[in-house]
């Protein structure tokens, strides 16, 4: 592999960590407050979350493009912090992605907090837990298989974007050019081989990815 | 005694709604009981603090736990309670110790209670689940399980031990397996117990105090001897419907294998083993199980027969028959007879007759 092609797989593993990381902040009171709530709003909450599983990446890139560019309310107020705008950074990368793999990381954690129910919850109140206790030391390992299905699924779908990144991050070598873009790139140039390297490298990951996530989740329930 | 416990809730929502107003003693078991939907449950998971939409008043033992009008509610986990739900909620992601261990951990934050006897070792054995110490919960049977939720409940040292139809999940066997210890529980706990069932048979074995339920109102409460024999209240218990007395062991007639229980009114003489003389029993006499004579049977294989007075005639289950409210020397006792017998006898208040009971269980 080129010194390129390592720059463009170490950005992308950088991104997909940040990204993950992130979206576990984000999206686990997200999935809480979906899993619990009776709110009239969670039709509308749940519907924005999924949005970006049924609209073309490009869509999403082409608002977002427009919401933090320099003319864009998002974009201004960055501006006005000294933060200039984030369209072709690192940063603006990782607020596309956050957007773009939301869902994926939202929905296995609202369903085995759904999955739950209260009856967990109650219980370790009248053992004397506080909400926040019993939500480290009850809910989150009971959700287990859950976030794992998260961080996993996030983590991979943050690795396989495409679209958005070209929207949002453009091309630039070792700031915003993450793997799926050198393959296109070198597919371009008709350079198959380099293509080779990182498409199969690609699919590798990805099949051992899912394969550990069976066999993780898969171990738990044979101990039920 | 220590103070009691006053429960004033109202709970509204389509299709169903709740008012009661209750007091219960500061000691023994309490046992709600009525059918599925009255109520029950909802006002057990009011006295925890869990049915927020439950508003009114809670006082235990001089506390004031809720008292909407002034705007007071103590979230359930700073309630020092002990609850055991229907379906064993143990945590699965913790040893059976893990779990014993997690309301133990957190009891000092809410004030110790004197329901906990002595450390984790002495509750586990006292459930005998202390070779299930290192067990993970998804390996136990269900019985298992809830000794488990029992034994964790009873390490948060509550002050106030509620449980919601802990066997009502559980098939025949495992609901004997379970039996026992709740009847030592009974004996031995310090604390009141709130135990909501629907089963007759638990609440002769295990009340002292009984509130009957009925479409999310009290019909009745009060000790489980004034209202066991009580006419005027709906069979809730229909064709079950009986009395139970506490009695002493007297004698043991080891040639015909009888015990002899000594109660006011009594004694009565029943087939079991051995048991320590002086221990007390549990004994439930059946309405459908006692039988009436005017003078006394001298020919009859009956060998409990004891002299009674009729205080009141009221409705059988039936329209053939009636109930027979009897006072044999201080206890009460039902007899359930036909409307037939009735007017042959001339059974009426006052009138001095000859009970036959032809079974005596006992309950413990």
């Amino acid at each position: 592999m080129s010194p390129g092609d390592l720059a463009a797989v170490w950005l992308t593993l950088k991104l997909a960590t940040v990204v993950t990381l992130l979206l576990l902040l984000v999206g686990t009171p997200v999935a809480w407050w979906l899993a619990h709530t009776r709110s009239r709003w969670k039709g509308v909450v749940s519907a924005v979350v999924a949005l970006p599983l049924v609209l073309p990446p490009t869509v999403l890139g082409f608002y977002l493009l427009l919401l933090l560019g320099p003319r864009g309310p998002v974009g201004q107020l960055t501006q006005s912090l000294g933060l200039g705008t984030l369209p072709f950074t690192f940063a603006g990368l990782v607020v596309a992605s956050v957007l773009y793999s939301l869902p994926f990381v939202v929905q296995p954690i609202q369903g085995a907090f759904a999955a739950l129910g209260r009856r967990p919850l109650e219980a370790a109140a009248t053992l004397g837990a506080g909400p926040w206790d019993c939500f480290i030391t009850v809910a989150v390992p009971l959700a287990r298989p859950g976030f794992l299905t998260a961080i996993v699924l996030g983590f991979a779908h943050t690795v396989g974007e495409f679209g958005v990144v070209l929207m949002i991050g453009g091309n630039i070598p070792e700031k915003t050019r993450v793997v799926s873009v050198q393959i296109y790139d070198h597919v371009e140039a008709l350079d198959y081989a380099s293509a080779h390297w990182l498409a199969g490298g690609m699919v590798v990951f990805a099949f051992v990815v899912l394969l550990a996530l069976h066999i993780l989740t898969g171990r738990r329930e044979e101990g039920r | 005694m220590s103070a009691p416990i006053r429960a004033r809730f109202q709970v509204g929502y389509p299709g169903f709604d709740l008012d009661v107003d209750l007091d219960l003693p500061g000691r023994g078991v309490s046992a709600l009981f009525g059918p599925s939907g009255c109520g029950k449950t909802t006002c057990l998971r009011a006295i925890a603090g869990l049915e927020r939409r439950a508003r009114g008043r809670l006082e235990v033992a001089g506390e004031v736990w809720q008292d909407d009008a002034q705007g007071e509610f103590l979230p359930p986990h700073r309630r020092p309670i002990g609850y055991v739900f229907q379906e064993a909620s143990v945590f699965d992601h913790l040893s059976v110790q893990g779990n014993l261990e997690y309301g133990q951990k957190r009891s000092g934050r809410r004030g110790r209670g004197s329901g906990q006897r002595g450390g984790l070792a002495e509750v586990a054995e006292l459930l005998d689940i202390t070779p299930l110490l290192s067990r993970r919960p998804a390996t136990l049977s269900g019985g298992e399980r809830q000794r488990v939720a029992i034994a964790r409940a009873l390490l948060a040292a509550p002050r106030l031990l509620l449980m919601d139809e802990p066997l009502a999940a559980l098939d025949l066997g495992r609901k004997r397996e379970i039996l026992p210890y709740l009847q030592r529980l009974h004996d031995e706990l310090e604390i009141p117990v709130v135990y909501v069932t629907h089963s007759p048979d638990e609440v002769a074995r295990l009340a002292d105090h009984l509130v009957l339920f009925a479409r999310g109102r009290v019909l009745a409460s009060g000790a489980l001897g004034e209202v066991l024999p009580r006419l005027d209240l709906p069979t809730a218990l229909a064709d079950r419907a009986g009395v139970v007395v506490e009695a002493a062991v007297r004698r043991y007639d080891g040639h015909y294998g009888m015990l002899e229980l000594g109660f006011p009114g009594g004694p009565v003489q029943v087939p079991h083993g051995l048991v320590p003389l002086g221990s007390r029993m549990r004994l439930q006499v059946r309405a459908r199980d006692v039988s009436l004579a005017r003078s006394r049977p001298v020919d009859s294989s009956i060998t409990n027969i004891l002299p009674a007075t009729v205080v009141e005639v009221g409705a059988g289950d039936s329209p053939a028959h009636v109930m027979v409210r009897l006072d044999a020397g201080g206890t009460p006792l039902l007899a359930r007879i036909t409307r037939r017998s009735r007017d042959q006898l001339g059974v009426a208040p006052g009138m001095q007759v000859w009970a036959q009971i032809k079974a005596v269980a006992l309950l413990a």
